[in-house]
């Protein structure tokens, strides 16, 4: 759900940003983190606990907390919540501690 | 490596003020600041501040944030502002270590000013990791930094300024805001804001607290239970409150995480909101030329990381043989203007932690 209308902020229509969500493709705002998209798309939960695998999901937008991490372009561990987001992404829900890239 | 005379680590009000001042005493800088834009979480804030004018009272954060960026473009010949990096080392050569867009690499710096900020506290019940249990902060940023309604139907919880503040954006946004719960038996923030919300229809009840949230893969229902004086739960006054969405506003801690990589004092002080730096009055750790400046070394308002960066600045450009053609007066001004923010009633706590860290209370 995005604002439409608001008495001192101005959101104006802008560019569509297509992006890979757990293979699905879909779209955001240009401006947005990929934590913002995929809530305004109505996603919230964006990984899962290591150990007991509980539903995470954002929780200090800011790049502090560590709970919005996502696989992003293959890299686990992103922070979703302060990386923008960027057309032909592909992002996929977390799941474990993550595997950094092979040596190539 | 990069060999330069000023860093600081931080681009919010306390790190912008300082460049600023700095700039004017004709020592150059390098802001670094992790998220894309600098402003700090004044990005966010389009409520109106209070205070005096000098510090922008009547001026909505974000307006203060585009000020306060102005003075330091106005100085871009000596104020250079590094974003999207993350200060990844600190340490006690001088020497910090960057990450700018998977790119790894060093800083040297004469003096580091560390203006980090602050970090929304969490709180303890059933089911707290659920998505849909956000920072009122993070909700602030979702809605005025991006645009997008965390939920349909929010409870707030914590009845200080910045609970209050959001649930009126929230409100301004098109979400029903259920109600606003506080522990304490009294609000906590400013009744101008309290009434604000109460006018509008939102209930704000005291002396109640979250029991546990409830859902599968994201928030559907939250209980609330009623406390007594001693914060315990009474049993039987349990309620099921209907919410997609809960906000946490139970204040903020010092994000002085930082400071643990290098040699200086640290201590624990509870009116200042947690784990800070012992500092001098000009805001000097106890290592030579390692200062600190806003929320990471007490919780106040943005108005007075303005001031503290400021003096800071204004301190370290003299330090390093740039003096401000106005120094004494500058920093008289500022050190008054800085006694004025503390002297009401919400800057007695201030007032008390700095106390406090001084060892001043020490018999």
């Amino acid at each position: 759900m995005r604002i439409e209308r608001h008495p001192i902020l101005n959101f104006d229509v802008k560019k569509k940003v297509f992006f890979t969500y757990n293979g699905k493709r879909v779209f955001g705002n240009e401006g947005d983190t990929i934590a913002s998209a995929l809530h305004a798309l109505g996603v919230r939960k964006l990984s899962e606990s290591i150990e007991k695998h509980r539903p995470r999901g954002f929780y200090c937008a800011i790049g502090n907390c560590a709970s919005c991490n996502m696989i992003v372009n293959g890299k686990p561990n992103v922070r979703t919540c302060v990386t923008k987001l960027e057309e032909g992404m592909v992002v996929a829900e977390q799941h474990g501690k993550g595997v950094l890239y092979e040596k190539s | 490596m990069r060999k330069v005379d000023f860093v600081i680590i931080g681009g919010g009000p306390a790190g912008l003020s300082a460049a600023h001042k700095a700039a004017e005493a004709g020592l150059s800088s390098v802001v670094i600041e992790r998220d894309d834009k600098v402003g700090g979480q004044l990005v966010k804030q389009t409520h109106m501040f209070f205070g005096s004018k000098k510090q922008y009272a009547k001026t909505r954060g974000i307006d203060i944030a585009n000020i306060l960026i102005g003075h330091c473009k106005a100085h871009d010949d000596l104020i250079e502002i590094m974003t999207n990096t993350t200060v990844t080392g600190l340490y006690d050569d001088y020497i910090l270590t960057l990450l700018t867009d998977d790119v790894y690499h060093k800083i040297e710096a004469k003096a580091i000013l560390v203006a980090s900020g602050a970090s929304e506290k969490f709180m303890l019940f059933e089911n707290n990791d659920l998505p849909g249990i956000y920072g009122a902060g993070a909700v602030q940023t979702l809605m005025n930094v991006y645009g997008v309604l965390p939920g349909e139907e929010v409870v707030m919880v914590g009845s200080g300024n910045i609970g209050l503040i959001v649930s009126y954006q929230l409100l301004q946004a098109g979400v029903r805001v259920k109600m606003v719960i506080e522990a304490a038996s009294q609000i906590g923030g400013y009744k101008v804001h309290a009434s604000k919300i109460k006018r509008l229809g939102v209930d704000i009840l005291t002396n109640h607290t979250v029991k546990r949230a409830i859902g599968d893969d994201t928030l559907q229902k939250v209980e609330i239970v009623e406390v007594d004086d001693q914060w315990n739960m009474i049993e039987g006054t349990e309620k099921i409150i209907e919410c997609d969405a809960l906000c946490i506003s139970v204040g903020l801690s010092p994000l002085s995480t930082i400071l643990g990589m290098l040699p200086v004092k640290m201590k624990y002080v509870g009116k200042l909101g947690g784990n800070v730096p012992v500092i001098d009055y000009h805001h000097e750790t106890t290592m030579n030329n390692i200062f600190v400046a806003g929320d990471v070394c007490g919780v106040e308002e943005a108005s007075s990381a303005i001031v503290e960066g400021s003096i800071a600045g204004l301190f370290i450009a003299n330090r390093l043989g740039y003096k401000h053609p106005e120094y004494e007066k500058e920093m008289n001004d500022l050190t008054q203007q800085l006694e004025n923010l503390r002297s009401g009633p919400f800057g007695v706590k201030t007032v008390e932690g700095l106390r406090e860290l001084r060892g001043e209370n020490d018999v």
